[in-house]
């Protein structure tokens, strides 16, 4: 098999030929760093190739096969770890110029279960810094770009877990989603990308932004990939106070179910207040066509109203601004990162005030003042208090929805991917990328996008990916795989092909 | 209660958060402050006088675990990455004025 196939394999493909002893993971792994160093000068997805590491990873799985021990599902693939999860020994900047350089002493949790997996870590990917943002344009080491046309955006803030997947730099990426930021890159790029229920997944060693919201998830090609990659990550740890302690879902056999296309009774919520005005006609008519076939794949199609969904986008900019004031307090120019004018006469309140001012980046400060404001006295009861009653209302008709609907269903985002620079300007034009999938992260309930077709931006030529986002209760996410499975399938039965290859071929340059 | 926030403003929560903002940075926040907090009170629209605040999406039992003794990170492991350390420790500007 050649290296340009290895590369266009799905994770549960590789793993396969892995197994099988048809291909070694070191061959899989070189095959992948061979693509970062022909496409990555183009995409921008990695701030840090770790290649010996990837190859030694890989080497150790080769011999535990040599020496007849099991192999996980996942054994073998290679993977792109969003840079805000913690790596021992290997850089971790979460796109900021606060951590440059910095190299953490212990793994996050994820880490610890991907290297348990047998997954092989190729490096750590871009992002808006500290994961404010939802293009990938925040971030201190610049943009990445979008694979199906490198003048826009790739999503964000995972933009480079997003973009690394569509650029078969990887089949696997991890993203963390606060307000979006694994669903609305995935639908920018056309992969599949799934928020997990809030708990679902550990936060330890996962940088802080908004503690009451952040969460890990997979990015993949497939929706059966990111289903396996979920198990591997998902569960219980007691290194992490708000991790649920109940199993995991059988995930990769709800995609298995869905793929075989048959969704009959499955009773879908279309969400009034997710469509219409401020959304691209190609979305709309997109998602439209997404909800017909849902239809003939045998499912109830019903509207529902949850009001309280157009306060979500207000309600998330005062409670992530709130707890990243307090998140990122911790970068004091004392314990680590950056310390700027310790000249010996200045006292230690200038230094650390002249290094956050030197270490952040606009949208960062922006939000640190902003939730200073909120949460100062006197403010507090009418902004970050009455933020999280709406966060109560918005659960509440979540609640109403899942008594009549097994799952919701909206556009991921309300338009296709944009240019670098066009919202840069506007950080209210930026917010709006996140306007259906706010909802889900205040309920903390599960959601994933999943490609559901191309649709071209107003004044532009090129398709484009558009995702289907779907939403589960608390604690269902198979429901969330199931359903993206059976509309995976039946696309790509219709299509003849899987989504990702339509993206373009990228020109080899070195 | 204010319905817009002013330039002074920004300037006080910008030192009360320890951020050296420039005069231009000030300028620039000042206006997009202003318009995102005009946006993002809408929230008040909403009458949710008997409404419980949610702070956690999934409800929580105080979680314990056994009091029993860890390994720890090595002082060394520690320091690594420490702007400064001097001795075994974070060496750190002076933290307190010269008159006092």
């Amino acid at each position: 098999m050649s290296a340009a196939e290895l590369t266009r394999l799905p994770a549960a493909g590789i793993a396969a030929v892995v197994a099988s002893g048809e291909v070694s993971a070191v061959e899989v792994a070189q095959a992948h760093l061979d693509r970062i160093s022909a496409v990555d000068s183009q995409v921008h997805a990695f701030l840090h190739v770790d290649a010996d590491g990837a190859l030694a990873a890989a080497k150790a799985v080769d011999d535990k096969r040599a020496a007849g021990e099991p192999l996980g599902p996942l054994a073998g693939v290679p993977l792109a770890l969003k840079d805000v999860i913690v790596t021992k020994g290997i850089p971790t900047t979460c796109g900021s110029k606060i951590l440059q350089g910095w190299v953490p002493p212990y793994d996050a949790t994820v880490t610890a279960r991907l290297k348990d997996a047998g997954i092989v870590i190729l490096g750590k990917v871009n992002m808006d810094e500290f994961a404010m943002g939802s293009s990938t344009e925040n971030s201190a080491y610049g943009p990445t770009r979008n694979p199906w046309d490198l003048s826009r955006v790739p999503g964000g803030s995972s933009g480079g877990s997003s973009a690394s997947v569509a650029a078969f730099e990887a089949p696997l990426a991890i993203g963390t989603d606060t307000g979006g930021s694994t669903r609305q890159p995935a639908a920018a790029t056309g992969v599949v990308g799934h928020k997990p229920t809030y708990g679902g997944v550990s936060r330890y060693g996962l940088v802080a932004f908004s503690s009451s919201l952040d969460q890990a998830g997979p990015l993949a090609r497939t929706v059966l990939d990111a289903a396996l990659l979920h198990e591997a990550i998902g569960g219980h740890d007691p290194l992490d106070s708000t991790s649920i302690d109940v199993p995991v879902p059988a995930l990769a056999a709800a995609a298995r179910t869905g793929a075989t296309g048959d969704l009959d009774g499955l009773r879908v919520g279309v969400v009034r207040e997710l469509g219409g005005e401020g959304y691209e006609a190609g979305v709309l008519e997109s998602f439209q066509q997404a909800v017909a076939l849902l239809k003939e794949l045998g499912a109830e199609i019903t509207e529902v109203s949850c009001p309280h969904f157009d306060y979500a986008l207000p309600a998330y900019y005062l409670i992530t601004p709130s707890e990243c004031s307090s998140n990122l307090a911790r970068f004091d120019a004392v314990r680590y990162g950056l310390r700027v004018g310790d000249d010996g006469a200045r006292a230690l309140e200038e230094v650390m005030s002249l290094t956050r001012d030197a270490g952040f980046g606009p949208e960062v400060k922006r939000r640190i003042i902003l939730g200073t404001y909120a949460l100062s006295s006197g403010y507090y009861d009418a902004y970050y208090g009455q933020a999280q009653k709406v966060r109560t209302l918005i659960s509440r008709d979540f609640a109403v929805a899942y008594e009549r609907c097994d799952v919701l269903v909206s556009p991921t985002s309300p338009f296709v991917a944009f240019k670098i620079g066009e919202r840069t300007a506007d950080p209210l034009a930026m917010y709006a990328s996140d306007l259906c999938t706010l909802p889900a992260s205040l309920a903390g309930v599960p959601a994933i996008s999943v490609p559901c077709g191309l649709s071209t931006a107003p004044g532009s030529a090129t398709p484009l990916p558009v995702g289907l986002q779907i939403m589960a209760p608390a604690l269902a996410d198979d429901r969330c795989y199931r359903v993206a499975a059976a509309v995976e399938a039946a696309l790509d039965a219709r299509r003849g092909h899987p989504f990702p290859t339509d993206a373009p071929e990228l020109g080899h340059t070195q | 209660m204010a319905d817009g926030i002013t330039r002074d403003e920004v300037a006080h929560l910008a030192r009360l958060a320890r951020l050296a903002v420039t005069d231009e940075e000030l300028d620039t926040f000042a206006g997009q402050l202003d318009v995102i907090l005009q946006s993002v009170a809408r929230v008040q629209e909403v009458a949710a006088e008997d409404i419980p605040p949610t702070s956690h999406a999934v409800l929580l039992t105080n979680v314990l675990r056994p009091d029993t003794v860890r390994p720890s990170l090595a002082p060394d492991q520690v320091l690594a990455m420490a702007p400064a350390a001097e001795d075994g420790r974070f060496r750190v500007p002076r933290i307190l004025d010269e008159e006092a």
